[in-house]
């Protein structure tokens, strides 16, 4: 009983954050039809400004030394700045680009981000002592799970309820929502692209900010490269969920997060090592049964 | 001053010229048909006054302020509400999140408020289903919404492509039934592309046809020559340089 629950706590917070960054994706894409690629890349920016610049192994807390609350908001914050800024310099003026040309470009940015924390951090990671409180266990219905796991699945949920509310009973929402489905007649109807763009970008900034803020605290090291696996596998998500489906990227997202915690579970521990493997083939095994994903909203079928 | 003027306007795709020198003026309250065969360019007119296309060259004025290469949404936010062909209705929002949307610009909110009941008095079935997501409806269904939420932006100038395109003729009858009771009641201008002439003919107005991008006839509908017009639609005399190649 306490090992099954143990299970599901584990399933439901890797969950939680592949849903989180699913999410911050299938934002962005629903209005741009962009993947930005650079989206792993705002995690780990997010989290080393926490961190005063150095080549050294042990860190210096920067903003890292903010109270508890202050101190989320601000990684968050970064997050949705730095996401900004990005809509701004590169992808507004690329906006009538090609897809294609879009996606390259915002490997382009990846590509910077990530040089930029080498130059300033260099590629050594960082061991980094966050919120030490969350490491601590808490018993739930006799299992112990670390405090963070609890925290992760109810932040994910708030987040998911706020983003709910917002998009079903804000202005804003309603004008995110007809834009992601047709941008043009949107337009036509006086729905300002961008400041609708903006909204997103900040939106996803913000996401991808809270994963970075939750993978430092579980590993208590920071890395460059620290959300490039969350990114892969969120993207995946987005696919598998259905291009442009909000709900099936946070859904996808969930599943992926259960079916690599059950394969940990449930494979030899030869098998183990090559759990991604097994992950990825069920991946392709759902492409190929539903091509358009899970979810594939109705603006993207063919329409009759 | 005419509420609509479009002077001398050029669109060109890549190589292909879609508008060769098109000038056109709509007058407060008239209602301007634009008709003419698949591929005169009529599309092409509406968007590039929509801003979703950019012209090459020509100017365009709405209420005497110059809108050439306006983004859409300054256009429809200086009144130029625009409705495409193929009824594009947001298929998951609910019919009333359709109509709100169009309301979005409005700073008063009791206004637009009246406007909703008064379009819901007109398309009585809107407000029947106003939860239902609007991709449920029949296709005269969705015109009709399309064309209320054109109305919920307050516009100086509806522009409406081919209304009737994919529609059974009785339906078409009676989406320009309603066209034409909300234009009495409501004062509203419009501009209306239909390949059809007509249909022009029957509803009264002004009327130009549109012809590989140039405007070959213009006049009252009550007044057009039968025999011009069709000559004119179907190209018998057009001369020589028009003659797509």
């Amino acid at each position: 009983m306490t090992a099954t629950l143990q299970i599901l706590f584990d399933a439901l917070s890797l969950g939680s954050l592949y849903a989180l960054g699913a999410l911050g994706i299938a934002l962005i894409f629903g209005v741009m039809r962009l993947v930005n690629f650079a989206h792993g890349d705002y995690i780990a920016f997010s989290v080393f400004l926490l961190l005063w610049p150095t080549t050294e192994a042990v860190s210096i807390l920067f903003l890292g030394v903010l109270p508890a609350p202050l101190l989320i908001l601000a990684v968050i914050a970064i997050g949705a700045v730095l996401s900004v800024v990005s809509e701004l310099v590169v992808f507004r003026r690329l906006r009538d680009a090609n897809p294609a040309t879009m996606m390259i470009a915002s490997f382009a940015l990846g590509f910077v981000l990530k040089h930029i924390l080498l130059m300033f951090y260099s590629s050594r990671p960082k061991s980094v002592s966050i919120l030490p409180d969350l490491a601590r266990q808490v018993e739930v219905f006799g299992a112990r799970i670390p405090l963070l796991q609890v925290v992760t699945i109810l932040a994910t949920i708030v987040i998911l309820i706020a983003l709910t509310a917002f998009l079903k009973r804000t202005r804003f929402g309603l004008e995110m929502r007809a834009a992601a489905q047709d941008f043009t007649m949107a337009r036509m109807l006086g729905v300002k692209a961008n400041r609708v763009i903006l909204i997103a970008f900040a939106i996803s900034g913000a996401l991808a900010g809270a994963i970075g803020l939750v993978l430092v605290v579980q590993s208590g090291t920071t890395d460059i490269n620290m959300g490039l696996s969350v990114m892969l596998i969120a993207f995946i998500a987005t696919v598998i969920g259905g291009l442009g489906s909000l709900y099936g990227a946070v859904i996808a997202g969930f599943l992926i997060g259960g079916a690599s915690v059950l394969m940990q579970v449930v494979l030899p521990i030869e098998a183990r090592p090559f759990r991604d493997a097994f992950v990825y083939a069920l991946v392709i095994a759902v492409l190929i049964w539903r091509p358009q994903g899970l979810f594939a909203p109705r603006s993207a079928r063919q329409r009759v | 001053m005419s509420l609509l003027s479009v002077e001398n306007l050029v669109v060109r795709y890549g190589q292909l010229t879609a508008l060769r020198g098109v000038s056109l003026s709509v007058e407060e309250g008239e209602t301007l048909f634009v008709t003419g065969p698949n591929g005169a360019g009529k599309s092409t007119l509406l968007k590039a006054i929509a801003g979703v296309v950019a012209p090459a060259e020509g100017t365009i004025r709405l209420g005497g302020a110059e809108i050439t290469g306006n983004t859409p949404e300054t256009t429809a936010r200086l009144g130029f509400s625009m409705v495409p062909e193929g009824r594009q209705v947001f298929a998951e929002l609910t019919i009333e999140e359709n109509l709100w949307l169009g309301a979005g610009m409005r700073g008063n909110r009791a206004e637009a408020l009246r406007d909703l009941e008064h379009l819901y008095e007109v398309f009585p079935m809107l407000q029947e289903r106003r939860h239902a997501p609007a991709g449920l409806l029949s296709g005269g269904q969705q015109q009709m919404l399309v064309i209320a939420r054109a109305l919920m932006t307050a516009p100086r100038l509806v522009a409406i492509d081919e209304p009737s395109l994919g529609l059974a003729p009785l339906i078409i009858d009676q989406v320009y039934q309603l066209l034409l009771r909300l234009r009495s009641e409501r004062g509203l201008t419009l501009l209306i592309v239909e390949q059809s002439s007509t249909r022009a003919l029957m509803t009264g107005g002004r009327m130009a046809l549109l012809r590989s991008g140039r405007i070959v006839l213009e006049g009252a509908c009550d007044a057009l020559d039968g025999e011009a017009l069709e000559r004119a639609y179907f190209g018998y005399d057009a001369p020589q340089e028009a003659a797509p190649r």
